[in-house]
């Protein structure tokens, strides 16, 4: 897109000016908040009830997907790729579910501590795997993801357990104004306090360039071992928060992985991060689980079969990383 | 195969860890084979009598739908990719089988399954070939397409009885004097086409070239999306083999029957060798990974231990076999 402007002559500086490459470096981020928009103008055209509780239900239901996808952009940004985060948060979900169950409101709080400090060991064991035995993240991963599970099958049987009252309202409702619902603000509350200071600092520029360039940042000074190490480790903390937010919405635990693993991956290419590493952020990762999200809802609005829901699913998904990677191809050609 | 290691043996007597890792890098098949043989003897040990002929036969019946899709993943690796949609297809297709049969007759039958998973291989090429689609994601979304419209499908034949054809009952859980299990019959040539078409044919080596390195094979003259095309249909058609013998091994016919092998498959293609970074690997080594997997769930299964803790060691195996493999045989 950028290959097209013509060239700038020489003239003061103005904010506008300023505002061109900051559009230009989001423009698949402002793109998808378009898409969003887009999306949102035709539910209520189908279904003019759609309101202050779509809203939160979207909020709702989108908020395990979006903290996963947070955790796997991390990673895939650094170079790596988690295939385990599904079955983490499964074993957090449980571990915390049963925890809770029939203990008070204080005890809530200890466990809910717990179950981060429990991701980042977690976290922690996968990254250490991965540049220990030097295998693929993709394999180390893999097979982790049935360890994980099997832990979370270990801890509950079968769907049970309880969850905290203060953990259920946490995520229900609204703050202040209906359109506010808690749950958006759990999210953006735990990005802007986690993501954003780590992005800003030399952590969050070391994970940028080991992911885009391992070599040159190995030579830079920065230890690759240690960064992935972080990367992983932080994964894991979102990683929980994920499962902690299923312990919050669904009020039990299910030791068997819901679909995250593949959605997440699915959610941060769409969302503009690239699998190759070093490119993308969070931000386009959460509005692509929203418009995941809300196409569903719009498909069941309109009647259509699940299963078709699906396939269309993965149409767009395609779809849009073939529109994606074509517009690369040409930028690089031209 | 035709390693350079012999020279080293000449030295001495002994050989330094140095040169068992040379002959190891040179000949990976050796270290995987030692595994299966510790573990075949794991399992006499922990019940004693059990490694018998028939023994043999259930866990070769076992590993063959698994080898086929270990193929899969070998052949796309190969080229650095990946197909998650294999299990999507395998039952697709094990499924369309099962609800045709009986209206158009089992030859017809399969024809029309093979014909549904070669488009299915045919758009993944395209968008992994021609798009440059990661070929992660490029799988993952077919898989969803394929799994929602065979799902659709289902939907659409719930009145008529689905049956798994007895020729594929015959061939996917009979065996030869209950040792030798027909599945081979099925095997045996795939396997032996893939073993040579990599090694013997010039589609193989271009497989290597583009994987190893993708601009010096376009800038050498091979035209990669068309190889890439081709392989996915090759993968898609495999895969589809795999799903009539999981279909006749269970009896079942269900959209998510072969879902639980996905992740096995790719864990056979990769503890045989064959690296997901691609250009290196063959699949000589993810027919004894997909042996070696069989024999673990076997042995696991017959200790008694609850599901959740098989899986756990099951997953466990998959890191300590992988990790021991790339340390031996990398390059240092």
């Amino acid at each position: 897109m950028s290959a097209t402007a013509a060239p700038v002559e020489s003239r003061p500086v103005t904010p506008a000016d300023a505002l061109g490459p900051a559009i230009r470096r989001n423009a698949w981020t402002i793109g998808l908040i378009g898409f969003l928009a887009l999306l949102l103008v035709f539910t209520k055209l189908i279904e003019p009830r759609y309101g202050v509780t779509g809203i939160q239900g979207l909020a709702i239901s989108v908020l395990p997907l979006a903290l996963a996808a947070v955790a796997q952009a991390v990673v895939v940004i650094s170079g790596g790729l988690d295939l385990s985060i599904g079955s983490q948060m499964a074993l957090i979900n449980v571990v915390s579910a049963v925890l809770m169950a029939g203990r008070s409101e204080q005890f809530g709080i200890v466990v809910v501590v717990g179950a981060l400090l429990l991701g980042v060991a977690l976290g922690v064991v996968n990254g250490g795997l991965v540049v220990l035995t030097r295998v693929p993240d993709i394999i180390v991963t893999l097979a982790m993801s049935f360890v994980w599970a099997g832990c979370a099958l270990l801890v509950l049987p079968t769907p049970g357990g309880g969850s905290a009252k203060w953990l259920l309202d946490l995520v229900t409702g609204s703050l202040g104004n209906d359109w506010i619902p808690k749950a958006a603000v759990v999210l953006i509350a735990i990005v802007a306090l986690i993501w954003i200071p780590v992005r800003r600092s030399w952590l969050g520029l070391s994970l940028y360039a080991t992911g885009s360039n391992r070599l040159a940042a190995f030579r830079s000074g920065v230890s690759i071992g240690r960064t992935k190490l972080f990367a992983y480790a932080l994964m894991g903390l979102f990683a929980a928060l994920a499962g902690l937010s299923l312990t919050a919405s669904t009020g039990i635990g299910t030791p068997v992985p819901g679909p995250y693993t593949l959605m997440s991956v699915a959610a941060i290419v769409l969302g503009g991060v690239s699998l190759a590493g070093g490119r993308g952020g969070v931000f386009g990762a959460i509005v692509a689980v929203m418009i995941l999200q809300i196409i569903r809802t719009d498909m069941t609005f309109l009647n259509v079969d699940t299963n078709l829901a699906t396939v269309l699913q993965g149409a767009i998904l395609v779809g849009v990383v073939m529109i994606g990677s074509l517009i690369q191809i040409r930028r690089a050609r031209g | 195969m035709t390693g350079v290691a012999g020279t080293s043996s000449t030295r001495s007597r002994w050989r330094s860890a140095a040169s068992w890792r040379d002959l190891f890098r040179d000949r990976p098949m050796i270290p995987l084979l030692v595994l299966l043989v510790l573990l075949v003897a794991a399992s006499d040990i922990v019940r004693p009598g059990i490694v018998a002929p028939a023994w043999a036969g259930i866990i070769l019946r076992a590993a063959v739908p698994l080898a086929i899709l270990g193929g899969c993943q070998t052949l796309t690796m190969l080229t650095g990719g990946i197909d998650l949609s294999v299990s999507a297809v395998a039952s697709m297709s094990g499924f369309v089988v099962a609800s045709l049969a009986i209206n158009t007759g089992t030859p017809l039958a399969i024809v029309i399954a093979l014909i549904a998973a070669a488009l299915a291989g045919l758009v993944t090429g395209i968008g992994v070939g021609v798009f440059r689609v990661h070929p992660l994601i490029m799988t993952l979304g077919m898989s969803l397409v394929v799994l929602g419209m065979a799902n659709f499908w289902q939907l659409q034949t719930i009145q008529t009885s689905v049956g798994v054809p007895p020729v594929l009952r015959w061939l996917g859980s009979q065996a030869f004097a209950d040792v030798v299990p027909y599945d081979l019959l099925v095997f045996v040539p795939l396997a032996a086409l893939t073993l040579i078409g990599l090694r013997r044919t010039g589609y193989g080596r271009l497989l290597y070239a583009v994987g190893d390195n993708p601009v010096a094979a376009r800038l050498s003259g091979a035209r990669s999306w068309q190889i890439i095309v081709g392989l996915y249909i090759v993968s898609a058609l495999l895969a589809a083999i795999a799903g009539f013998l999981y279909a006749g091994y269970t009896n079942v016919a269900s959209v998510s029957l072969v879902d639980s092998a996905l992740l096995p498959s790719v864990a056979a293609a990769v503890i045989g060798g064959t690296s997901i970074m691609g250009g290196r690997g063959g699949y000589g080594g993810t027919m004894v990974g997909a042996l070696i997997l069989t024999v673990i769930s076997s042995l696991l299964a017959s200790m008694g231990y609850p599901e959740a803790v098989n899986q756990i060691l099951f997953g466990a195996i998959i890191v300590v076999v992988a990790a021991a493999y790339t340390r031996v045989t990398s390059e240092s």
